[in-house]
């Protein structure tokens, strides 16, 4: 490494915006406001409810990923975005093998 | 024959080389992202943990009997207050205002130590009321997995002071501004990671 | 004040009493060696605080030796307890010391040597293949083997204070819970590993780090050495893996430290859970120790048989392969605790179809041999080793991943046979080949090809000796983890594997008395830069490589640079000398793996003052650490001319 990049050079590297933080904040508010009231209300019930706020964190989260953590505004070839995708996608292996593991294992256990 | 920099952040890179950004900023922040990503994965175990075990109440209370929706509400909107003041700090950080930064810095601090000293407050509660984490499985994973946030939390509101006390004494340089992005994307983070405990842990545990 | 420590803790039988002796004595001498040649300053300053990822590799390899030595004699007294405790004779092991000793035996073996090789090797080879001058993270990647030395060290100092674990290598609860097992043992093998364990995740994101972002001009994806290939899913593996050992193991410790019940057998908990997850970790952390060894084979393979890599696309596609399935296979270890037929079949189809992109692999080597010009140097030996051996493991796998038969096999001996003949077959033998082949580039001189060969011989025919007999007694009934049997028909079994096991101790001898010999005669055995006409960028650089490795940062345009550039073609290099910029030393990573040590003894015997004094001690060092402004060193071109000229090899 012989050049080192300048405060100024490194700082085009970061990618928050002030309008990117508003949109974020704004999004999750209402978010958070809507899965909160839909408990508190009631207005939908039982396994709807339940995809519903799930959907809803879902959501939150892409916002925040995008507004916050700045996810796929990063340079060519943008490892954080496929390294973020293949994390999911373990994730999603481990936790939804665990719970089917777990609950068939269960399935098999005398009720006592 | 000219000398190329090939490790320098070019207008017109080399599409030779397999990565033109080569500096350290582009090298920390993949890096650190890389170990938020490896926090996700140990964060799902404990996810997967209490929703294996949430239900193995062993006679005690359940998730409908110890969980308060008004705190949880709180708690969430200090910490998504908390998450933005510190947005506004690093891009304070790219327009070098020093004043700026320390104030905005300091509010997330307060809102960050505000929401661990509610967190706190709902633990000790529930451990006078004779539900401590060694009453039941259900317990077990529910402390474990709120309180491993928290002390998440806990590590950033340390890393957040040593950044005030770097800024303060060396200004934004290079180093100081990288390790401020870096904490960001922590601080960040957590706020990502408390959405799913409030929708798994609270809001789905309420129903 | 000292926690649950006890003079207790000091007292052993006379043989435990001899091997601690023995480590303290080693201790000692090494100490007065090191007085008396005057070499303290420099141990420091060369070894010590080094970022140089070439001098962290061979500390591991160092790491990794000690650590096999005792690893090995756990096998040898198992071999000889399991000779003669038939009937009425109960051997010279107590039930519990067998416990400990098989215990110790599968921790230490792959988290202390196979791990410490995997990490060991990328640290030497990663930066020189692709051209680079360093890895992303010096100072991380230091810190990652301190916190590795750190665990292996705790698992030494267990015999000498208190009892290791008796739980196996992986402490099932609730066997391995507070009600079970209170003392101390089963922590002390939760915090060797839990800090190994971070070591490793911390390793793991510097390669992905290093490979994704610092390969030299012109080296794009399809041209990296198969080697990089296989240390890029590894590293992948590792850091998606990892995390859940770490969450697993801090489960564990709040059942044992704060009451919880996460795995208890009562207040609600599920000890099939940790099972669950360690598994999830368990079968990709398989794969981490294969990869690199698949990867070594892929560089020995083409380079002894003058020919390019056969089927490199093939190649890199089976790796990928492997590295998504190892995430889908897991309960395959689990088959006969409680799933049903629908579970166990999902995953014994997905075990099965693993051994698909590795039987390509294996092909993929057996033609690239095919009208190449072999060689038969030691590496080329230790890869036949593996072909045989291997193969055979990997069959018996694949009868195993049918779950009706892992009924009659699961947890005998056969199961105990497949898994050391992947563990010797492709791992260990991986790493000799990888050994004998990049010595020279590190010492500048070659091991004794002689010894070599006697060596190879003795460890594949021991192997073949010590193991083959142990598949019949699986066959036969016999359980893994015996210290006792009443079969009389077994015994004579049991003396022949451990006949097999005293052959590969000569070989092992061997081994060790040809590296010491090689280094006496260092002179005669030479090596240069380039002794194995090799096809690759580390053989084009002196023998050992300067601090910079490379003077002039290569660029390549095809797979196998160097052939290329031997044939004339690839393309024009940079040829001026320029400034270069390393990285400076730093303590702080050896001072932060020797406060975890403190760490995780203190914990482990409930020593609570010191262990907080220890964590703030962690803490503080990072900080110090990560505050300061971050300076390199400075090798003027002039400087680098004048070491490139001064080496003649």
């Amino acid at each position: 490494m012989e050049h080192e990049p300048t405060l100024s050079e490194i700082k085009k590297e970061y990618h928050g915006t002030l309008s990117a933080y508003i949109t974020g904040f704004i999004s999750s508010l209402v978010l958070t406001g809507i899965s909160f009231s839909l408990v508190l209300t009631k207005v939908v019930e039982g396994k709807t409810l339940v995809y519903t706020l799930i959907l809803l964190a879902i959501i939150q989260a892409f916002f925040q990923l995008l507004c916050f953590l700045h996810l796929g505004q990063e340079a060519k070839p943008r490892w954080e975005s496929v390294i973020f995708w293949f994390m999911v996608l373990v994730l999603l292996i481990i936790v939804l093998g665990s719970l089917w593991i777990m609950s068939d294992l269960n399935d098999r256990v005398m009720n006592m | 024959m000219t000398i190329h920099h090939y490790d320098t952040v070019e207008t017109f890179p080399d599409k030779r080389i397999p990565d033109p950004h080569q500096d350290a900023y582009s090298r920390s922040t993949l890096g650190f992202w890389i170990y938020l990503m490896t926090d996700c994965i140990l964060f799902a175990a404990l996810f997967v943990t209490y929703a294996v075990l949430k239900e193995s109440t062993f006679g005690g209370p359940s998730s409908k009997d110890i969980f308060e929706l008004k705190t949880a509400f709180i708690e969430t909107m200090i910490l998504l207050f908390s998450t933005v003041t510190c947005g506004m700090a690093v891009l304070a950080a790219v327009k070098g205002k020093m004043q700026s930064i320390r104030t905005w810095l300091g509010l997330s601090f307060l809102l960050g130590a505000s929401f661990i000293f509610l967190e706190l407050r709902e633990f000790s509660h529930l451990v006078h009321e004779g539900f401590s984490w060694e009453k039941s499985a259900f317990l077990s994973s529910f402390f474990t997995l709120v309180g491993t946030h928290g002390f998440h939390v806990s590590v950033g509101l340390l890393w957040m002071a040593v950044m005030m006390a770097q800024i303060s004494f060396c200004g934004v340089t290079v180093d100081t501004f990288r390790r401020l992005v870096l904490f960001s994307l922590f601080w960040h983070f957590l706020d990502l990671i408390w959405i799913f405990i409030f929708t798994f842990v609270y809001l789905l545990g309420v129903l | 004040m000292f926690g649950r420590l006890t003079k207790d803790a000091f007292i052993h039988d006379m043989a435990q009493n001899g091997a601690v002796a023995g480590m303290i004595l080693g201790a000692i001498a090494l100490i007065a060696l090191i007085s008396y040649l005057g070499r303290w300053k420099w141990l420091w300053r060369e070894w010590i605080t080094t970022v140089d990822p070439k001098r962290i590799g061979i500390m591991y390899i160092v790491v990794v030796l000690i650590m096999f030595a005792k690893g090995f004699a756990d096998a040898v007294m198992m071999r000889m307890q399991q000779c003669v405790s038939v009937g009425d004779s109960f051997g010279f092991l107590t039930a519990e010391h067998f416990q400990e000793v098989f215990s110790a035996h599968g921790t230490t073996m792959i988290f202390f040597v196979a791990m410490g090789v995997v990490f060991g090797l990328m640290n030497l080879i990663v930066p020189l293949q692709i051209g680079a001058r360093d890895v992303a993270y010096p100072f991380l990647n230091a810190l990652g083997f301190w916190l590795f030395a750190a665990g292996g060290f705790l698992t030494l100092v267990s015999l000498a204070v208190g009892k290791f674990s008796i739980a196996g290598w992986l402490a099932y609860p609730p066997l391995s819970g507070l009600e079970y097992c209170p003392g101390e043992g089963i922590d002390y093998w939760i915090w060797s590993v839990q800090i190994a364990g971070v070591g490793s995740t911390l390793s793991g994101i510097n390669f992905l780090v290093t490979i994704l972002k610092m390969r030299c001009p012109g080296m794009t994806w399809m041209k990296m050495p198969i080697f990089i290939w296989s240390a890029l899913c590894t590293n992948i593996l590792v850091i998606f893996a990892f995390p859940i050992l770490t969450a697993t193991l801090a489960l564990l410790t709040l059942d044992r430290y704060l009451g919880m019940h996460f795995f208890t057998a009562g207040g609600g908990g599920n000890p099939m859970m940790y099972i669950n997850l360690i598994w999830a970790w368990g079968h990709p952390e398989v794969y981490i120790i294969m990869l690199p060894a698949f990867g070594i084979f892929s560089e020995v393979v083409p380079t002894f048989s003058e020919k390019r890599l056969f089927g490199y696309v093939s190649m890199v596609w089976a790796l990928v392969i492997i590295t998504v399935l190892s995430y889908i296979v897991w309960l395959h270890h689990f088959f006969t605790m409680g799933a049903s037929p629908g579970v166990n079949t999902f995953f014994a189809i997905t075990t099965m179809l693993i051994a698909i992109p590795t039987g390509v692999k294996l092909f993929n080597w057996l033609f690239t041999k095919f009208r190449g010009r072999v060689h038969f140097a030691s590496p080329m030996l230790w890869f036949f080793a593996f072909v045989l051996n291997f193969s055979v493991a990997g069959m018996t796998g694949i009868l195993l991943s049918a779950p009706p038969v892992d009924y009659q096999v699961h947890n005998s001996l056969f199961l105990i046979a497949h898994f050391h003949g992947m563990a010797i077959g492709g791992v260990l033998f991986g790493f000799f080949a990888g050994f004998t082949y990049w010595f020279p580039k590190f010492t500048g001189f070659h091991l004794d090809e002689k010894l070599n060969t006697y060596a190879f011989w003795c460890w594949f025919l021991g192997f073949l000796v010590a193991f083959m007999p142990l598949y019949m007694l699986g066959f036969m009934g016999a359980t893994r983890r015996l210290d006792h049997y009443d079969v009389a028909s077994w015994q004579s079994v049991f003396i022949s594997a451990a006949v097999g096991v005293l052959i590969i101790f000569i070989g092992a001898s061997i081994q060790l008395f040809g590296l010491f010999w090689s280094i006496k005669n260092r002179d005669k055995l030479r090596s240069g830069r380039d002794p194995w006409n090799g096809r690759t960028l580390e053989w084009s650089i002196p023998s050992p490589p300067p601090e910079y490795n490379f003077a002039i940062v290569p660029t390549v345009d095809q797979i196998d640079p160097l052939w290329a550039t031997k044939r004339g073609q690839g393309p024009e290099q940079k040829k001026e000398y320029e400034d270069i910029h390393m990285p400076l030393n730093t303590p702080a990573g050896f001072f932060i793996g020797a406060i975890s040590l403190i760490f995780g003894f203190a914990i482990t015997w409930h020593i609570y003052w010191l262990a907080i004094l220890a964590f703030v001690g962690i803490i503080t060092c990072l900080i110090i650490r990560l505050s300061g402004k971050e300076v390199h060193g400075n090798i003027t071109a002039e400087e680098v001319q004048r070491i490139e000229e001064a080496a003649t090899t």
